[in-house]
């Protein structure tokens, strides 16, 4: 039989609801990180001031490749309302290649600054800076992951209405 | 090097052979467990176990399977509570008590830790969980995966509560695990990270279900029921779990900031290094003074309901009410600060904290009056949930007094940390939380079983709280007085702390007397359900939507969903005497199936936090990959439903209406069911 | 059964005076000026509070009595839910009685203030204050001295209290000569108080600290300022001296450490042990 999940209107407006409740929830769980960084961030210990050890141009290239791929996610939707699967699976691959740039480069920044003796035990600046960065760099992964198993499952079910509540 | 692979830093020697009391413990644990699964194995009902409660996603059954983790845990902390008591009678002058500070210190944060996060929340989420979805008019929540989620997520926490007991030890720091003395410095144990484990694991699982739940009330009402016409109980549990969402991502932050200092050597809180514990202590109490309301409005909605039902009247003013939990609820967020003013804030910072939350205790106050005034001109049945609610109005406002004294700096700075404290917020959690849990439980224990408990029994009970809640805490007023600060494991004698110290001993005992006439009301009523049946579904003439069906509930509640045009709309339906003999016209009922998905991501949780705690790298990889491969399984998951046909629905409404069940104003008091009844004669529910 | 409830209240009303009476509450037995200002506020607002939580609690068991259901001589009113009036009443009462305890609030917490210099006649005396595990160092820079759990100063002398922690956060108390101030690692709080009475007071770390906090108690006498002038001298002939050897031999944890005296003294070492959290600091006192 095929399957019985009935796709009624109330249960998609439940989901979205819900969906939008946890990403509340997240908006909370930012700002407490934030407010810590704002807090710490120039107990340096002595050693670099954070400003001193960020390079603007590399961040803002890092930065322009996730904003980029928020772009493509849009064209990948646009695609699976119009059910045509081989646009979503273009379009979500290529937000999944510009996701994976940006924590490779982050991964690379992170990297250089622990081989300096910058590391996250350096001081508790430090130990903000990280954290703030790599908690929204484990969302983008997490994301990565995600994106994945839905492009997995795209191939296997098709652009049902139940594969478009759940991209939405 | 091999052992160091395979187990982490986990030895035999984190085993405290030598301590009696751990060992004693210990083996009473392991005999209760035997006994558990040796008579479900004699009985043959591990099918059974798995299929109609384990891997049900059935609100009222996830529910009940939350107050039994309560009480299983009102237990334990029961138990420390009792040691402290006894070690402190003790403990004075060239004795030092039975118990070493090091063990001590487990105690009383073990204590605190068990009653807030692990009998009260659980509490909690049980009787939302039974109660809601039946207030409104719903068959479920809104995700009954992600409840039956939840639960499980707060099984693995409790468990890794019970396992830090015998293998390792747990957090000696305080329930709340101030830095510097919680990082890796001061407490290198492996204490600290079960409690960090055990608490984020399980706060996961109380913001899934206010998720759940916030869904629940704004999306599923039945037809006609707006927001101004719910049952008050559901807009103070619509206010806390407001505050859960806002507030819990902050403990988990906090929490988290806290575990990378100890794993990774981070210096968000550590004494040097520029860390910061005056962030920690603002982070945390910015989740925790929200997380007391969190347990404290749905009580006051408990109590609603009660006096409302008991009085046989409407709840006086219920929209003041409802604003008044809305703005306790905002409030609830600027008042944080109060609990450290001796962190040296200064004047004008703590002035503003003092006189924000004196604001706090104006709604509060009103609601008092309200529930006051609702007995005003009623008929009051003094069934044990109503004793509850009285013996808490009449409690509760001492304890907001002496919390409106302490919101003064200038007495704070006395009082802070001192024994005036712990009488102060025990006063409010006992008389205001659990008195309105217990009473909740009473309340609507026949709704949820098919039978009413012993009221008998009941009362004892309840007069043992009381009374024991005064003979142990209002010393404790007195000794905050006479300079004792908490967290004292020794005393000198010349202080003269013993005498007081010997009465509030005596009144745990008290107690625990109550406490064991609610395990003897349980096992009696048990023993003589039919004696209590339930035929009507409506035990105590109650006012609202869930005594409309029958007891115990159908798993799909409402056999048609109701369609309702006020307030206490089954109080109106019964006034109106609205009963047609024809009847009614069934449809198929959606319901969602049960699922395994909840325990096993539980399960495997619960594993990860002792691996992290452990420091078993391997099994830290393999439980994490566990967790996300049996949530990435469900998403593949294609029928999580099924259709409950009109026949069958038929079938069954006929089984529990079969003697005449048609809501009827029942002038039964609890005293016409005394043990002397004769069963009832009619076919009883399925 | 409410009857039982009555007596029950009428003999914790004619106990708890028994109770206190007799009873050392050094809170309400103060010594100091702030400690009696701190007591005066205590007593007001109880008061203060107590014209509301009396009627509440007598109108709880005279509604209760009266409108039991045995009582059917009493007005039954099943739709009546609402007041104007009462609703006024009991909001306006409320609120009046806040606005005054929020204007002592506003006042006491500037008067009260642990960071507000006391004024007086006489010249204040510096006491630095680092609580350490689990004991407590007190150090007078300006008479070159130390203690360990033991202080003490002249009556109506100002005396001014620098405070830190090593490692844990603790918590500063004299509750007879007045409130707390935490007291925690990498910080400096203040607290000003001034005994008006002789006598030996107990001190104590109302913030616990771990395993030996129990024991973290000092004495806190005060004195006459000749008998001060005295016991100083007779610290000043103590052989050992605060280096920062003898104070990292401190920062061992020992709990229910008996009364030392040091003299002279390393009048760096407060300073460094304050700032050592936030900047690596040469020749620092290291230690956990």
């Amino acid at each position: 039989m095929a399957h019985t999940h009935a796709m009624t209107h109330d249960s998609d407006a439940n989901d979205l609801f819900g969906f939008w409740l946890y990403i509340l929830s997240d908006c909370i769980l930012f700002s407490a990180i934030f407010a810590a960084y704002a807090v710490l961030y120039k107990n340096n210990y002595g050693g670099a001031t954070i400003k001193e050890l960020i390079n603007i141009p590399y961040v803002f290239g890092e930065t322009m490749a996730l904003l980029l791929s928020s772009f493509t996610y849009g064209m990948s939707i646009l695609n699976l309302y119009k059910d045509k699967l081989k646009g979503v699976m273009f379009w979500l691959s290529l937000t999944f290649l510009l996701g994976l740039t940006f924590i490779g480069m982050e991964i690379n920044e992170f990297v250089n600054l622990c081989r300096e003796g910058h590391s996250w035990q350096a001081s508790a600046a430090l130990s903000a800076f990280f954290t703030l960065v790599g908690t929204h760099g484990l969302h983008v992964t997490v994301g990565l992951f995600t994106m994945l198993v839905l492009m997995l499952q795209l191939s296997l079910f098709g652009t049902t209405s139940f594969m478009k509540r759940r991209l939405t | 090097m091999l052992q160091k692979l395979l187990f982490g830093n986990l030895t035999l020697a984190a085993i405290p052979f030598h301590n009696p009391i751990i060992m004693g413990a210990a083996v009473f644990m392991c005999l209760a467990a035997a006994c558990i699964v040796g008579s479900l194995l004699y009985f043959k009902k591990w099918t059974w176990l798995w299929k109609e409660w384990l891997t049900s996603v059935d609100h009222k059954k996830i529910g009940v399977m939350y107050i039994v983790l309560a009480f299983i845990m009102l237990t334990r902390g029961f138990m420390d509570a009792v040691m402290m008591r006894l070690q402190l009678v003790m403990s004075v002058g060239a004795s030092h008590g039975y118990l070493p500070p090091e063990h001590y210190n487990q105690i009383f944060t073990a204590h605190g830790v068990i009653m807030i996060f692990f009998m009260a929340m659980p509490f909690m989420f049980g009787l939302i969980n039974i109660v809601l979805p039946l207030q409104i008019g719903a068959r479920d929540v809104a995700f009954p995966y992600l409840n039956s989620l939840s639960f499980w997520l707060a099984v693995a926490g409790a468990a890794l509560i019970n396992i830090s007991l015998v293998v390792g030890d747990f957090a000696g720091t305080g329930w709340l695990a101030y830095p510097p003395l919680s990082e890796m410095a001061y407490s290198p144990s492996v204490g600290v990270d079960y409690y960090i484990w055990a608490l984020q694991i399980s706060g996961v699982g109380s913001l899934l279900s206010a998720i759940n739940f916030l869904v629940t009330i704004f999306k599923m009402r039945c037809p006609g029921m707006t927001l101004m016409k719910m049952p008050i109980f559901v807009w103070t549990v619509l206010c806390a779990m407001i505050l859960v969402v806002l507030a819990f991502p902050v403990l988990t932050v906090t929490l988290g900031m806290l575990f990378l200092d100890r794993y990774f050597g981070m210096h968000f809180f550590t004494a040097d290094f520029g860390g910061n514990a005056m962030m920690y202590i603002n982070m945390i109490w910015i989740w925790g003074h929200p997380e007391v309301y969190i347990l404290m409005l749905p009580a006051f909605g408990i109590y609603s309901e009660i006096v409302a039902t008991f009085s046989k009247k409407y709840l006086f003013g219920y929209a003041t009410m409802v604003w008044a939990s809305l703005s306790i609820t905002v409030l609830a967020f600027v008042v944080w600060l109060h609990h450290f003013f001796t962190m040296g804030a200064g004047a004008d910072v703590n002035a503003f904290f003092g006189i924000a939350t004196m604001i706090i205790s104006i709604p509060t106050g009103v609601k008092v009056f309200n529930w006051l005034f609702t007995m005003y001109r009623g008929r009051i049945t003094f069934s044990s949930p109503m004793l509850w609610t009285v013996g808490f109005m009449i409690t509760f406002v001492i304890g907001g007094m002496t919390g409106v004294m302490m919101a003064i700096p200038a007495i704070d700075f006395q009082v802070h940390n001192s024994l005036f404290l712990i009488a102060h917020f025990h006063n409010v959690i006992i008389g205001g939380v659990v008195f309105g849990y217990l009473g909740g439980f009473t309340y609507w224990f026949p709704k949820v079983f098919g039978f009413k408990l012993n009221e008998r029994l009941g009362k004892a009970a309840f007069w043992c709280w009381l009374i024991g809640f005064y003979v142990a805490f209002i010393p404790l007023y007195i000794l905050g007085f006479m300079g004792m600060t908490r967290r004292l494991s020794h005393y000198d004698a010349a202080t003269g702390w013993r005498p007081y110290l010997i009465i509030a001993a005596i009144g745990a005992g008290i107690i625990a007397i109550g406490f064991i006439f609610q395990v003897l009301q349980l096992l009696v009523s048990i023993k003589n359900r039919e004696a209590y049946r339930d035929t009507t579904g409506d035990v105590w003439n109650g006012r609202t939507l869930e005594w409309s069906i029958p007891s115990p509930a159908p798993f799909y509640n409402f056999a048609i969903t109701p369609v309702v045009d006020s307030k206490d709309a089954f109080w109106k339906i019964k006034q109106e005497k609205n009963s047609s003999e024809a009847e009614p016209h069934y449809e198929d009922i959606h319901m969602p199936k049960n699922t395994s998905t909840g325990l096993w991501v539980g399960l495997f949780a619960g594993i990860f936090g002792f691996a992290f705690t452990w420091h078993i790298t391997w099994l830290i990889v393999a439980s994490l990959m566990a967790v996300v491969g049996a949530v990435i399984a469900r998403t593949f998951n294609m029928s999580t439903d099924y259709y409950v046909t009109a026949d069958e629905v038929r079938r069954i409404e006929r089984q529990s209406r079969s003697g005449a069940l048609a809501p009827q104003k029942s002038n039964s008091t609890d005293d016409d069911v005394t043990d002397d009844d004769l069963p009832d004669l009619e076919t009883e529910p399925a | 059964m409410i009857k039982l409830k009555k007596l029950s209240a009428i003999v914790f009303a004619s106990v708890l005076p028994l109770l206190l009476s007799g009873c050392k509450a050094v809170m309400l037995d103060p010594k100091g000026i702030i400690a009696s200002q701190e007591k005066y506020i205590i007593l007001f607002s109880a008061a203060l509070m107590l014209i509301v939580v009396i009627p509440v609690i007598l109108l709880t068991l005279i509604f209760s009595w009266r409108y039991r259901e045995e009582n059917i001589k009493a007005t039954y009113a099943p739709e009546w839910a609402h007041s104007l009036f009462l609703e006024i009443i009991w909001w306006s009462i409320p609120c009046v009685i806040i606005v005054v305890l929020g204007a002592v609030t506003w006042i006491s917490s500037h008067r009260l203030d642990p960071y507000r210099p006391l004024v007086a006649t006489n010249k204040p005396i510096t006491i630095e204050v680092i609580a350490l595990r689990w004991k407590w160092l007190f150090i007078y820079p300006e008479q070159n001295i130390a203690t360990i759990n033991f202080i003490q100063f002249p009556v109506n002398v100002p005396v001014r209290f620098l405070i830190t922690s090593e490692g844990p956060m603790n918590s500063f108390q004299i509750p007879q000569l007045g409130g707390q101030i935490y007291a925690m690692a990498g910080m400096q709080t203040k607290l000003h108080l001034m005994a008006d009475t002789e006598g030996d007071y107990q001190g104590l770390s109302s913030n616990f600290s771990g395993d030996g906090f129990s024991g973290m108690k000092f004495i806190a006498k005060a004195s006459t300022p000749e008998a001060f002038n005295r016991w100083v001298k007779s610290v000043k002939k103590s052989q050992a001296s605060l280096t920062v050897e003898v104070y990292r031999q401190l920062l061992v944890p020992r709990s229910e450490v008996p009364v030392r005296y040091y003299s002279p003294i390393n009048k760096d070492i407060f300073n460094h042990v304050v700032m050592k959290g936030m900047m690596p600091m040469p020749d620092v006192t290291e230690g956990k």
